[in-house]
């Protein structure tokens, strides 16, 4: 049987000792009959050992403290936002001091608009609906974020951001597509490990494209809706407001660095 | 580090990050310092690798190859980084760097070897560098470096030899060789 010709990949597979005995046999035959390109292989060889060798004594550096793992972890959980979620608390608890009646159902942003507290309704139903299912609160799991992406996007009729809350303590569970008064509507699930879910709803603005934030109360559970570029968005949770607040912020900061 | 507000199952999640990704951390800076060249450039990078992994470590698909993975994210922010250095010229002493960085090899001989090893990875492509570096000082499958690239396998090997082969000519035409072959200095 002839055996194949010796290609540019056989010989950099010899080179980086990738090759399965046979062939490392046949490239080795080949080489021995052709000492011009033997010498190139050659030179391969002695390359890759000295850098290697060149690069070698970072792997002996200490490490700094800079990249320290666990240090680094420790440290999210204390979010590095610490300021500015204190300054998001403290002009929450200021303004419920104004208002001196605290929370009222009506949010911050009065007089709240008709479409703005439609979606926040939209956001607590489908909250009541998938948040207590034990078996599928959720569609499509975090795991598979980019098929979730690319069904929510088609279904919406456009890109939705999925909001990363890891440094808040909330890990994305999954979403799916809910149907709303308004059309179809990305859903997308949030935990904090220790049973507190959140949800956060969006779904096209055709009327008011463009709404602040406004809180809406509904029994213990509150949300955060606003509006930005024609998609309306609701953060819900059994959360107190001022807990969810900086939350929505997040929401509204990363949405808005995306677009 | 005696924070308890995670709960058991989120420390588990963390152990489990730690214990993967950790070991890896040398090699890392290896790849950052091989294409960054400069010490602190090198582990401002990691340190950003780093964090990405801890805020997308629930993101990993399972059954990821964590080390592909931490490569990949390293990859693509030094890949940003170096396109957005390249828009501005800049202006290191490449020699001096490199004595700083790389300095700890025993005999003159062979620092002055890898130094020259050094400046010609250095005007490699970036396309040629990464793979070169990925394959032979990262010691990555020709499949896992592929992961990393972005690329299809194809690619890894099309680029892997002609990296080489430029290599070999840049090493070639060293000032110190050429003074000893000035033959090939006249040609073209």
């Amino acid at each position: 049987m002839m055996p194949l010709p010796i290609t540019e990949d056989d010989l950099n597979g010899f080179v980086d000792g990738t090759l399965d005995p046979n062939r490392h046999v046949e490239v080795s035959a080949y080489l021995d009959a052709h000492p011009h390109v033997a010498r190139r292989i050659a030179v391969y060889g002695e390359h890759r050992d000295m850098l290697r060798d060149a690069f070698a004594p970072v792997i002996d550096e200490p490490v700094p403290t800079e990249l320290d793992l666990s240090r680094m972890i420790a440290e999210r959980r204390l979010p590095r936002q610490a300021p500015r979620w204190a300054m998001a608390a403290a002009a929450v608890l200021l303004l419920s001091v104004g208002v001196a009646g605290g929370w009222s159902l009506r949010g911050m942003d009065s007089p709240t608009s008709e479409g703005v507290q439609a979606l926040a309704r939209e956001a607590a139903a489908s909250y009541a609906t998938y948040v207590p299912d034990q078996v599928r609160p959720v569609e499509i799991r975090a795991t598979d974020r980019d098929v979730l992406a690319a069904w929510t996007t088609k279904r919406v009729g456009r890109p939705v951001g999925i909001p990363d809350l890891t440094a808040a303590g909330y890990r994305l569970m999954g979403g799916r597509v809910v149907p709303t008064e308004h059309g179809p509507a990305a859903l997308f699930m949030y935990d904090d490990d220790r049973g507190t879910r959140l949800v956060m709803l969006a779904r096209p603005m055709k009327a008011e494209p463009a709404l602040p934030m406004s809180l809406h109360a509904e029994g213990a559970l509150n949300s955060f809706a606003w509006a930005d570029h024609g998609l309306g968005y609701s953060l819900v949770g059994a959360v107190t407001p001022d807990r969810l607040h900086p939350l929505a912020d997040e929401v509204r900061r990363q949405i808005r660095s995306e677009a | 580090m005696g924070e308890a507000r995670l709960s058991s199952k989120g420390d588990t999640v963390n152990y489990e990050m730690v214990r993967l990704i950790e070991p890896q951390i040398p090699a890392l800076r290896r790849y950052a310092r091989a294409l960054m060249r400069e010490r602190a450039a090198a582990d401002d990078l990691v340190q950003d690798c780093l964090e990405r992994a801890i805020s997308r470590w629930h993101q990993r698909r399972q059954g990821d190859d964590s080390r592909a993975w931490m490569f990949t994210i390293l990859h693509n922010l030094a890949m940003t980084r170096l396109r957005r250095a390249s828009q501005r010229p800049i202006h290191i002493a490449l020699d001096d760097a490199d004595a700083a960085n790389f300095a700890s090899a025993a005999r003159q001989e062979d620092g002055l070897r890898h130094r020259d090893l050094v400046n010609a990875l250095a005007q490699l492509p970036d396309e040629q560098r990464t793979v070169l570096l990925l394959v032979t000082v990262e010691e990555l499958s020709y499949a896992d470096a592929a992961q990393v690239l972005g690329v299809p396998i194809g690619t890894v090997m099309s680029r892997l030899s002609r990296a080489r082969e430029r290599l070999a000519k840049l090493m070639a035409a060293e000032p110190r060789t050429a003074r000893q072959s000035p033959h090939l200095r006249s040609v073209k």
